[in-house]
């Protein structure tokens, strides 16, 4: 081979190519960032700089917008206030440059509380039944296994809100309304269908000679199951796992309609944060960006078993 | 060590009919080969055999005891896989050590006997590796030691070679082999490489279309095949059919093939006129001027000290194998032929070989 040949490969791209994707990989990075970014600059600012217009990228941070979030306020009489003894930490001093006194706490709280037991409720729900009936569908053989897997996706092909009315009469009479787990069941039931069809492709990689080589030595076919096949089905399981609590998580519809005082959970409390004379965005902001932080942190550890192939080269095919 | 005895087993998959009424006994300490072509049904009866099937009817005793409708675990066999089947989520050492984890046997009974099961597969280096690494030939060793290390009443293996190149294989089928004699372990081996079969069996089980059509040593089923499936199914190149139309009586010792007689082994049953195949093995034609069969060479294949001569005569094409230091040249004129001791007569409608002289010596023809 000639050097001048040598340059030119047909796996490697050419540094042309590589500086191009580069260059577009970090565009639609920023375009994504954006909204982001501006969510997390907006839970910093005052309740002045956060509606200023044009908006300020550069201004005094603040924690008002958190202090916000986690506080009920009332407004009193500068008189009222100077009677009162030392400010009870830092909200309360924000809180009363603007005359008025912290009065207790949000319910931002039980509303985060909420949405973590009923989304990390349901996904566990869902990738349990959804494991058991993928390596049903996978293993045996099923009468109507095609309709029955069918009839499974189809309960996702027209948006969940649209039987929102009939469930909404049926949670009133079964007493379901408002309660976690009239949540944890409703996001169960639209995420098996996801997790059944995901999980089935993984377990159907998964060679059978595994379990059959665990039953032959003495296992029974449960045993196998949770000893052989699970550790393999990690990388799927994580992965469905992240799908279903994505879903579970962010879901607005139902949550706006079904929940109020007692199960709601924060996708519908966040955006309903009011202060004085009007929308209180820098609490808003603040809401949504700690909302982000559990996705965030469940994504990143299971990171290692979404990119970890663990069955690779165990089995030549 | 136990007999494994099968019988009448029959295995249906809806409309599919995958094992026919297949009957067979591998003694204590025997290696039968299950040989056959694809689809042939030999898997699913070794699956049956383990219990990882259910047949549809008929009974398999192992060691007398009838296990047809028992759990594989309860049959105390060992299953090679020809993917292996490691469990990647674990080391060698707990790869080989699983089974008796399975059996609840103590850690320190179980490192003693991995490690000797390790030992005689020499891989006791590779213990503590993990099997994404290792080497198909040593990845089979390790599937192997997870078979020996529990001392099974038999085992079973299911084309544990087809995943290796073929270097590998050979050096493996030897190693099989002499593990087999070691251990004196009864074994079912199912592999569709006459080659290996014919390497490794004590005994062999052809199988075509669900059906099992013979049951002999290796010697026998190539020198005295009992349908013309097995006749054609071995050897390499396969054996040539001469057919013909005609009848024989009992001690007849020639078929008239067309105007041509060709002395045959004496006949043991009589026939009424019917459609018969005179079956030849290459290596029984011989060239001669005088021959009974007369034809024009087609070509040659040189295969060192041997070569095999097509010849196109009335009968169809017919192979010979001679030695290389002739030569032939294409189109010239050649008389054939055949060993009269070595030939099989068939009955072309239901391909069973008609009994003769030729079965007398074979154990189990």
């Amino acid at each position: 081979m000639s050097v001048a040949n040598a340059a030119h490969s047909v796996v490697e791209p050419s540094a042309h190519a590589r500086r191009f994707a580069g260059l577009l990989v970090i565009l639609y990075a920023i375009i994504t960032m954006i909204p982001l970014v501006w969510i997390v600059l907006t839970s910093f600012k005052s309740p002045d700089d956060a509606i200023s217009y044009p908006p300020k990228i550069l201004f005094k941070p603040s924690v008002e917008g958190y202090c916000n979030l986690f506080t009920t306020r009332s407004r009193q009489t500068p008189e009222f206030i100077q009677t009162l003894g030392q400010p009870r930490g830092l909200c309360d001093s924000i809180a009363r440059s603007r005359n008025m006194v912290v009065a207790g706490p949000s319910n931002y709280v039980p509303r985060f509380v909420n949405s973590l037991i009923i989304a990390f409720g349901s996904t566990m729900l869902a990738v349990a039944l959804g494991t058991l009936s993928a390596y049903g569908f996978s293993r045996f053989r099923v009468p109507l296994k095609d309709d029955l897997l069918f009839f499974i996706l189809s309960t996702r092909m027209m948006p969940p809100i649209a039987v929102a009315i009939p469930i909404y009469l049926m949670y009133r009479t079964l007493g379901l309304s408002d309660t976690r787990l009239g949540m944890i069941l409703l996001y169960t039931s639209v995420n098996v269908s996801l997790a059944v069809w995901l999980l089935k492709g993984f377990i159907d990689e998964i060679p059978r000679e595994y379990e059959e080589a665990a039953m032959i030595d003495g296992y029974t076919r449960f045993q196998a199951f949770v000893k052989v096949v699970l550790p393999q089905a990690t990388t799927g399981i994580a992965a469905t796992a992240i799908f279903c609590l994505i879903f579970a998580w962010n879901e607005y519809a139902f949550a706006v309609l079904l929940t109020s005082g007692n199960a709601q959970t924060a996708p519908p409390f966040i955006p309903i944060i009011i202060g004085e004379g009007g929308q209180d965005w820098p609490a808003v902001a603040a809401g949504t960006t700690l909302f982000l932080v559990p996705i965030v942190v469940f994504t990143v550890l299971l990171r290692k078993h979404l990119l970890r192939g663990i069955t690779f080269g165990a089995v030549r095919k | 060590m136990a007999q494994i005895r099968v019988d009448a087993l029959d295995k249906s998959f809806g409309t599919f009919h995958a094992v026919k009424a297949a009957s067979f006994t591998v003694e204590d300490g025997q290696f039968l080969c299950l040989l056959g072509p694809s689809g042939c049904g030999k898997t699913t009866t070794l699956r049956m055999i383990a219990g990882l099937e259910l047949p549809t009817a008929g009974t398999i005793r192992l060691g007398g005891e009838d296990v047809t409708m028992n759990r594989a675990s309860a049959r105390d066999i060992a299953f090679v896989f020809q993917l292996f089947a490691l469990y990647p989520h674990m080391n060698v050492r707990r790869n080989i050590g699983f089974p008796l984890k399975c059996e609840r046997v103590g850690a320190a009974e179980r490192d003693r006997r991995v490690v000797e099961a390790a030992r005689i597969l020499r891989i006791s280096h590779l213990l503590d590796r993990w099997v994404s690494g290792l080497a198909g030939g040593d990845r089979q060793r390790v599937a192997l030691g997870r078979a020996i290390v529990r001392k099974p009443k038999c085992f079973l293996m299911d084309e544990p070679l087809g995943a290796l190149d073929t270097e590998m294989r050979e050096a493996m089928i030897h190693e099989l082999r002499a593990l087999h004699d070691r251990l004196g372990a009864t074994t079912v081996y199912v592999t569709h490489d006459q080659l290996e079969a014919m390497a490794m069996a004590d005994m062999i089980a052809v199988m075509n279309n669900g059906v099992v059509e013979q049951v002999a040593s290796p010697r026998d089923i190539y020198d005295r095949p009992a349908s013309l499936f097995v006749a054609d199914f071995i050897g390499s190149p396969p054996m040539n059919f001469l057919p013909f139309h005609g009848s024989l009586q009992t001690g007849a010792q020639a078929v008239w093939l067309g105007e041509r007689e060709i002395a045959i082994p004496a006949a043991r049953e009589a026939l009424a006129e019917s459609d018969l195949v005179l079956g030849v093995r290459p290596e029984h034609v011989r060239f001669t001027d005088r021959g009974m069969v007369r034809g024009e060479v087609y070509g040659s294949e040189y295969l060192g000290t041997t070569q095999i001569v097509t010849v196109t005569t009335r009968y169809g094409a017919l192979k010979a194998r001679s030695s290389s230091s002739i030569y032939f040249r294409t189109g010239e004129s050649v008389g054939l032929d055949f060993r009269p001791n070595t030939l099989s007569v068939f009955d072309k409608a239901s391909g069973r070989a008609i009994r003769t002289a030729l079965y007398e010596g074979g154990a189990h023809g």
